[in-house]
């Protein structure tokens, strides 16, 4: 790594680890929670998504069972949250691998595999919403029990920190697929499939294992909601507003590069509370902006912040 | 090296492959040429695990592989290149050929400096920096070739590399195809440039409307009536022949 690399990482990571602390309101550090839990997300997307170029609209399906594991685990089976946070992990990869299983086998790609996604985290919302047994209609609160072994914790700074040890995680693997063979046969498929067969690349197999990875990413930051809120529902869970939240991160910030998603959450996020800040805190605003934004970013910018700074960059 | 006996492949009620057998030894250099439609691509498609066919045994190095998928073809050694140019568009001409060294590369560093070498080999090595987006067709073709390179193939299946090729190009390719037979490569290439298949090619088979019509030495190819009849119509071997008296 050049020294340059290694000067700006360090200089990343000092400020976001003083960034809690510099302003000392509640609402601050509300913003910078929910901002890193979802560029999280969205880096979990990201792996299969912008790496792999295989679009999930339904990534609220990993979260969700990230979510409402952990909280079944709890609640109705009495396993310690330090115990129940691995299995959700588990469990997430799991629907991941037959999610992938069913639909790659059968080669959906594009918009049918988005709606596959989508399909699937609509059965699972609606299904969770139909049983007692995963709190029906109502959610599902987990007692509250403040020590380290149900992972809460007294104080709200903790949760910023997991929140950025969960973007750290997500940001570790992100580095270490544009350093490795997987992720380049990751990329390959995603710029063309079938020139990738002919190289004696198994598409199926690096679609499984991307989408399997992506999943369990998705699952931890599912359980770090859940762990936050101590309450999880259906709607918020597995609900389509999460599925979006997942891509647009990414999709803003600048799919399939690294830093991304992270910069696409915080100009997301950031732009949703300078809007209520202006206009006051109107429901559904937040979602007109992004959609807006959104719409501005595909047609000028494609390739999203970091395409953007690139290409400044390169001019420069 | 290669066997390939009763190759039978339909399209709906069109038999685009109808009894092919060919036979292709160690360390040559065989073209496979025919009109338009003729199957060529097809039969290509067939050998390389794109298309499972209908019937037909296909042996590579005593090995029967039809119907496996082309991943392990390839994997077995045997890579092909596409007619209609398949670049990752997005990636640089570095990475494009690095995908195919990973076959034998796990590391990324060793990958990409293997890249380097084959883009060496094919007369590259001024572009690896470049998107691969912005490559001119000739350029295309050359990476085409080189990828499939990189994954270090015995045998080496080109489909029409020189289509689209002024004829300086066509003579760097045709230089660069015999260098890589000459490293221990056999192949088997679908050409339309004549010149190129007269020059490279010890071994000709002509394929029309899905059967092997010919097959024999360049200059043999070139004298057959049937093979002249098939690309110029019914009738054109006498019409020539007759204006030659």
């Amino acid at each position: 790594m050049n020294p340059r690399l290694v000067v700006l990482w360090t200089v990343g990571l000092l400020v976001a680890l003083a960034l809690p602390h510099a302003v000392a309101s509640n609402a601050w550090l509300n913003f910078w929670i929910n901002t890193l839990m979802f560029a999280a997300l969205g880096i979990a997307w990201n792996v299969l998504g912008g790496y792999g170029g295989q679009s999930s609209f339904g990534h609220a399906v990993f979260f969700g069972t990230g979510a409402y594991g952990t909280a079944v685990l709890q609640i109705k089976l009495g396993v310690p949250a330090l115990l129940a946070a691995p299995a959700a992990i588990g469990l997430g990869a799991l629907v991941g691998l037959f999610i992938g299983g069913v639909s790659f086998r059968y080669g959906l790609r594009g918009s049918y595999f988005a709606l596959v996604t989508l399909a699937f985290a609509e059965v699972f919302r609606i299904l969770v919403s139909s049983f007692a047994f995963t709190g029906a209609g109502f959610g599902m609160l987990i007692p509250l029990d403040q020590r380290p072994i149900n992972l809460q914790f007294p104080s709200r700074f903790a949760f910023y920190y997991a929140a950025l040890a969960l973007v750290g995680i997500g940001l570790a693997a992100s580095a270490m697929i544009e350093r490795s063979r997987f992720g380049a046969y990751l990329v390959a498929i995603r710029e063309n499939e079938e020139a990738a067969k002919a190289l004696g690349i198994d598409v199926f197999r690096i679609k499984l294992g991307a989408i399997v990875l992506s999943a369990a990413l998705a699952a931890a930051v599912g359980v770090f909601y859940a762990q936050y809120l101590l309450f999880v529902d259906a709607g918020s869970a597995f609900g389509p507003a999460i599925s979006v939240e997942a891509l647009l991160g990414p999709i803003v910030g600048g799919a399939g590069t690294m830093l991304g998603p992270l910069l696409g959450a915080i100009a997301l996020h950031g732009l949703g509370e300078a809007a209520k800040a202006a206009m006051g805190p109107q429901p559904g605003l937040n979602l007109i902006l992004q959609g807006l934004l959104l719409i501005l970013m595909l047609r000028f910018l494609p390739e999203g912040l970091i395409g953007a700074i690139r290409r400044w960059r390169g001019h420069a | 090296m290669l066997e390939v006996r009763g190759l039978t492949h339909r399209f709906g009620g069109l038999v685009a492959v109808s009894e092919v057998d060919l036979d292709l030894p160690q360390g040559r250099i065989a073209a496979l040429i025919g009109p338009n439609g003729a199957g060529k691509t097809t039969l290509f498609a067939a050998i390389a695990g794109f298309l499972r066919p209908e019937r037909g045994q296909i042996r590579f190095e005593g090995r029967d592989i039809a119907g496996l998928p082309p991943h392990e073809i390839c994997r077995l050694g045997m890579t092909r290149t596409f007619q209609i140019v398949q670049p990752f568009a997005g990636l640089s001409v570095r990475e494009n050929i690095a995908v195919g060294a990973h076959l034998h590369h796990r590391d990324r560093g060793a990958a990409l400096d293997r890249a380097a070498a084959i883009a060496e080999r094919v007369g590259m090595a001024a572009l690896l920096d470049r998107p691969a987006a912005t490559l001119p067709v000739a350029g295309r073709k050359r990476l085409e070739l080189a990828r499939a390179l990189a994954t270090e193939p015995r045998l080496l299946l080109l489909d029409e590399v020189m289509a689209g090729l002024n004829p300086t190009e066509i003579n760097d390719i045709v230089a660069t195809i015999r260098a890589i037979r000459e490293g221990g490569v056999t192949v088997l290439m679908i050409e339309h440039v004549m010149q190129a298949v007269m020059s490279l090619a010890e071994d000709v088979y002509v394929l029309n409307q899905g059967r092997i019509i010919a097959h024999g030495a360049p200059s043999a190819i070139a004298a057959d009536a049937k093979v002249i009849e098939a690309y110029l119509g019914h009738g054109a071997a006498a019409r020539l022949a007759g204006a030659a008296a």
